[in-house]
């Protein structure tokens, strides 16, 4: 077990592999992990492109099912669904309006009219899209549409919620504020979130532990405590130098990692030698 | 306005001898908009013209008349049969037809085409049925479909509902396939049953390309319901048609081409407004 911490663990995953099987044979995406969530703490993942860190997220989400090891979500009330997924990209439904698509989940498990009604309302309210309950999601912009889709996420009130890069095609503006909002309505429920990104920076800012994986196959190469403190200011944060080292030190277990999946990349292209090296003298 | 010089448009002292770039602002103009009422005019225009030609012509004999009357007397013939209800009789029982038809096609259609989308061992099961029996022409199945059900209201209902089944499964087929899978997805992670899926995501998704093919079934049907009315009929607007050409009543053929025209443009009009209701990203457009 790498991570044994106090708290009791929400998600707990154990020995968990998953193999897939392509034409040229197995391809281990992920190959051995061990690991345990506290509850209420906000887990960050880190790791290149092609580790498996989407593949393991989609385990936990049951859209999978790993061919090794057992994942297990905690559950405090039995009427509770076990997580709700924030997805990379567009998905909300663009024939739903803003309303209907935040109370998506709710609907899908029979909830009463007025419940709706209420945690959506609130989780509208808290994501500032009130006014625009009755548009459509092509009125909207992406900022606008990973909102619905984080309130949908929220009203939904999983045991876990489960993060797919969700910021990852927004411009560097709207992905501030809507770390920042993330924030500020994670912090008031204070559920367990596994988020899964390939940004350094923002795993600092929004996590309160980060794993950093490796290249294909798929490994812990370290977990990492973020000490900030809580309620955390996103612009004031970035401003510490505490941050910065953070930041630099994370980014120094990354490296190798990045260069190693760059490497697997160009001789699944054209052979080792030649554009690998590039690639790596590139980044050096 | 646009003048050539080597000089950069910012600069401030143009040098002597070199014209400067001046781009001046212009007025906006509501162009769109008389652009749009200029097209609608257009639009009026060609087919008004045909018709005084053919009228002027028909006037002086310069056609035939046997096989061209003048549009003036097809008028008058159009008014002999409506006052007489012998049109709208026709036009109402073709409609009918059209109607039962149509839901009889459509329904299994959709139904069918929601399912082989979603289900991969359906479609494998279903699509060589569909993609061998497609290509027959939908007339030479005629005969067997009044062999079957007999010269009475079920063989062209029947007729109908063939014209209208294929676009619309293999539309709704190909309309769920593109429905991106992260909405399959969103629907499984938020635990959606097999009946929401079909209702919240597979009907809603598929909902633009279903609506092509109904606007193609619809068109098959009208042609469909034509054949179908010629040979075994004694009603409808096709029956209208070939008993006039039987009687050699050219007038009454050009009323029931008119009518049988009139009929496919306003089921597309109609089709095309349930079409912006129901798909709230075309309103806009």
């Amino acid at each position: 077990m790498i991570a044994a911490q106090a708290a009791p663990a929400k998600i707990r995953f154990e020995d968990v592999g998953k193999t897939f099987l392509i034409r040229t044979g197995p391809l281990v995406a992920i190959e051995h992990i061990d690991l345990d969530i506290a509850a209420g703490s906000f887990f960050v993942i880190v790791g290149p492109s092609g580790c498996g860190k989407t593949t393991l997220l989609r385990m936990t989400a049951g859209l999978e099912t790993p061919t090794r090891g057992t994942i297990t979500i905690g559950r405090d009330r039995s009427d509770r669904p076990a997580n709700a997924m924030i997805f990379q990209g567009d998905s909300i439904f663009p024939w739903m309006t803003v309303f209907d698509n935040a109370a998506y989940g709710l609907r899908m498990r029979n909830a009463p009219a007025r419940e709706i009604d209420e945690v959506v309302g609130h989780f509208l309210a808290r994501t500032g899209l009130t006014k625009f309950a009755k548009a459509y999601p092509h009125q909207l912009s992406g900022g606008m549409k990973q909102r619905v889709s984080i309130a949908r996420a929220f009203a939904n009130d999983p045991e876990v919620l489960l993060m797919d890069e969700p910021f990852s095609a927004l411009d560097e503006q709207n992905k501030t504020l809507l770390q920042e909002e993330l924030l500020r309505i994670w912090e008031e429920t204070k559920k367990t979130v596994l988020f899964i990104t390939h940004s350094v920076d923002e795993a600092v800012t929004l996590g309160d532990k980060i794993m950093v994986m490796t290249a294909q196959p798929g490994r812990a190469k370290a977990i990492i405590d973020v000490p900030f403190p809580r309620p955390r200011k996103v612009l004031e944060l970035r401003a510490t130098p505490e941050y910065g080292e953070l930041v630099y030190n994370i980014w120094g277990q990354l490296r190798d990692e990045v260069l190693a999946a760059l490497r697997t990349a160009a001789e699944a292209r054209n052979g080792p030698a030649g554009e690998a090296a590039e690639a790596a003298g590139a980044l050096r | 306005m646009i003048a050539p010089s080597s000089e950069p448009a910012t600069s401030p002292a143009p040098v002597e001898g070199a014209a400067s770039i001046v781009i001046r602002a212009t007025q906006t103009r509501k162009r769109t908009l008389s652009r749009g009422n200029n097209e609608r005019i257009m639009g009026v225009v060609a087919p008004l013209g045909v018709f005084v030609l053919w009228e002027v012509l028909a006037d002086t004999h310069l056609i035939d008349t046997r096989f061209f009357p003048a549009p003036s007397s097809i008028a008058g013939t159009f008014g002999t049969l409506a006052a007489n209800g012998q049109l709208e009789a026709n036009t109402f029982i073709s409609l009918e037809r059209l109607f039962w038809g149509f839901l009889l096609g459509a329904v299994p259609a959709l139904v069918i085409g929601l399912t082989m989308g979603l289900y991969r061992p359906v479609r494998t099961l279903v699509e060589p049925l569909i993609l061998g029996t497609y290509p027959v022409p939908k007339s030479a199945i005629l005969p067997l479909i009044l062999l079957i059900f007999g010269l009475g209201e079920p063989s062209k209902i029947v007729m109908v509902a063939i014209g209208v089944f294929y676009p619309v499964v293999i539309n709704t087929v190909s309309g769920v396939l593109q429905i991106p899978q992260i909405y399959l997805d969103v629907g499984h992670n938020f635990g959606a049953s097999r009946w929401k899926m079909f209702t919240t995501i597979a009907l809603p998704g598929a909902l633009p390309f279903i609506m092509t093919g109904v606007k193609l079934g619809a068109g098959m049907g009208l042609i469909l319901i034509a054949i179908a009315e010629m040979i075994g009929a004694q009603s409808g607007l096709g029956y209208m048609i070939w008993n006039a050409w039987q009687i050699l009543s050219v007038n009454t053929m050009y009323v029931g081409l008119i009518m049988i025209a009139l009929l496919g443009f306003v089921l597309t009009l109609a089709i095309n407004e349930i079409e912006r209701l129901l798909i709230p990203s075309r309103q806009d457009r």
